[in-house]
């Protein structure tokens, strides 16, 4: 890539700071050249969150129609899969699975409750009524 | 407490904490795409059976941790690393390097990094920053894919020191030793060294999903994704492909272009080896994958999406794995000069 070919669109990045791309000079020395992003990466990274804002209504929908408990969807909401959810409460992922079933979530323990907020970064509140505070 | 250290911004994280760890050692010999290059630092894997965010698994580079290691190791520079299961033990030892006079690498996760924009936070634990000092409450942060050093609260490094998930970092940190000098014959033969590791990696490992064979595999399984995955999922698997070749901390073109830098470097270092030529096949891959990161978009943006275009996709995988086989290929035949 030719130095000014280095492509300036501004990307959500771009706005806080610009990134480092490697590029050749008129004389095919390569140098560094600021970017502010790339039309292409913006859309693919756009791609990627309406593909994680279906998957959060798909989950709300669920735990409406009671067919799972809100973890669900704060695990899409937080991106979240077993493995991430169970690294930070220190379930295992058969107990998580177990918890995804409302009535299971609704005798859980206030304490295994606040596990699930802590991970979520959450109110123990929030969680039972699946709302969300923008942060 | 502060430390002197200047904060340089770089391209990709690992190898701007390298060379900016190394800069007073190296009497600033060392730069990012040095640093990159002696670390070989560029490869393709495309791991199977592993899904990442719902998506394929691919890389285009080297395992986190593996550029800092092997250019300290080439260089003969001894390496402090700890990981902790305290998050106390870890933030005081952190603060035994920084009033002992070293700035220090430390692996951190990017969900909870809050200068980063929401946009960029996902589940990913193999970034890199420096920390080189304390003004109060506030770790002073050099993060080599941001402009300007910037600040984090303890509970704010701890909390990203501390992500969870795949690679957790568990409070890694690592430094060079201070006060050992870099010759120019260690960082010579350190080039001829990474050039060597880096096409083993990418020529001689074995199974179909990793180095040029990978790239070659890929090409085939993107023309089978329309058929498979549907039009729109096989679009979000090719927007994450052009994520991970093309976002924050690759340099664009998939590392292609750090590495022909780091060859150019390296033809002034070991001038007769044909280096710049070859520096100039990896220029041609890095701007084919991103002719292919163009095709992929007008997928996934919908204004493409036939079988022919899944094939064209394809086929410039399988156009590039040629490409670079024949450059690394001219890498490994080099006799020294």
């Amino acid at each position: 890539m030719k130095k000014d070919e280095v492509p300036q669109d501004l990307s959500s990045l771009g706005k806080i700071t610009k990134e480092v791309c490697y590029a050749t000079d008129s004389t095919g020395k390569y140098v560094t050249e600021l970017s502010s992003g790339w039309d292409v990466k913006i859309k693919a990274l756009d791609v990627a969150w309406e593909d994680i804002a279906k998957r959060i209504s798909a989950a709300k929908e669920q735990v409406l129609n009671k067919q799972a408990s809100p973890l669900l969807f704060f695990m899409e909401y937080r991106l979240m899969d077993l493995s991430i959810l169970a690294d930070y409460t220190g379930f295992w992922k058969w107990q998580i699975k177990q918890h995804l079933k409302p009535a299971v979530f609704e005798k859980l323990s206030d304490q295994k409750l606040q596990k699930y907020a802590d991970a979520f970064n959450i109110k123990v509140e929030d969680l039972k009524s699946m709302t969300v505070h923008e942060d | 407490m502060k430390i002197e250290f200047e904060h340089r911004q770089a391209a990709h994280c690992e190898s701007g904490v390298t060379s900016n760890l190394l800069r007073i050692s190296s009497n600033s010999k060392i730069t990012e795409p040095l640093a990159f290059g002696i670390g070989a630092g560029l490869f393709f894997a495309h791991i199977p059976f592993i899904k990442i965010n719902n998506g394929p698994a691919i890389a285009f580079r080297t395992l986190p941790g593996h550029i800092f290691n092997r250019t300290c190791k080439s260089l003969g520079i001894p390496v402090t690393r700890k990981k902790f299961s305290s998050k106390e033990k870890a933030e005081s030892f952190l603060q035994e390097c920084l009033n002992n006079g070293h700035p220090v690498g430390c692996q951190v996760g990017v969900y909870y990094l809050p200068y980063f924009p929401k946009e960029y936070r996902f589940h990913f634990n193999a970034h890199n920053l420096i920390v080189f000092g304390k003004d109060q409450d506030k770790y002073l942060i050099s993060d080599p894919i941001m402009e300007n050093a910037t600040v984090l609260d303890s509970y704010q490094l701890e909390r990203v020191r501390f992500a969870k998930g795949a690679l957790a970092p568990k409070g890694h940190i690592y430094f060079p030793e201070m006060g050992t000098a870099i010759t120019d014959k260690q960082i010579k033969q350190a080039i001829k060294n990474g050039i060597k590791k880096n096409v083993y990696a990418m020529l001689r490992i074995p199974g179909s999903f990793a180095g040029v064979a990978g790239i070659k595999s890929t090409g085939n399984k993107i023309k089978k994704w329309r058929d498979k995955l549907g039009l729109q999922k096989a679009g979000s698997y090719l927007a994450q492909m052009v994520r991970m070749q093309e976002e924050i901390g690759t340099g664009g073109g998939g590392f292609r272009y750090i590495y022909a830098a780091f060859l150019q470097e390296a033809d002034s270092w070991l001038p007769g080896n044909q280096l710049a030529d070859i520096s100039v096949m990896f220029t041609k891959a890095g701007d084919l994958w991103r002719t292919a990161a163009v095709q992929a978009a007008g997928i996934y943006k919908g204004r493409i999406g036939s079988q022919e275009d899944f094939n064209v996709m394809g086929n410039y995988l399988l156009e590039i794995a040629e490409l670079e086989k024949n450059a690394f290929l001219a890498l490994k035949n080099i006799k020294w000069q």
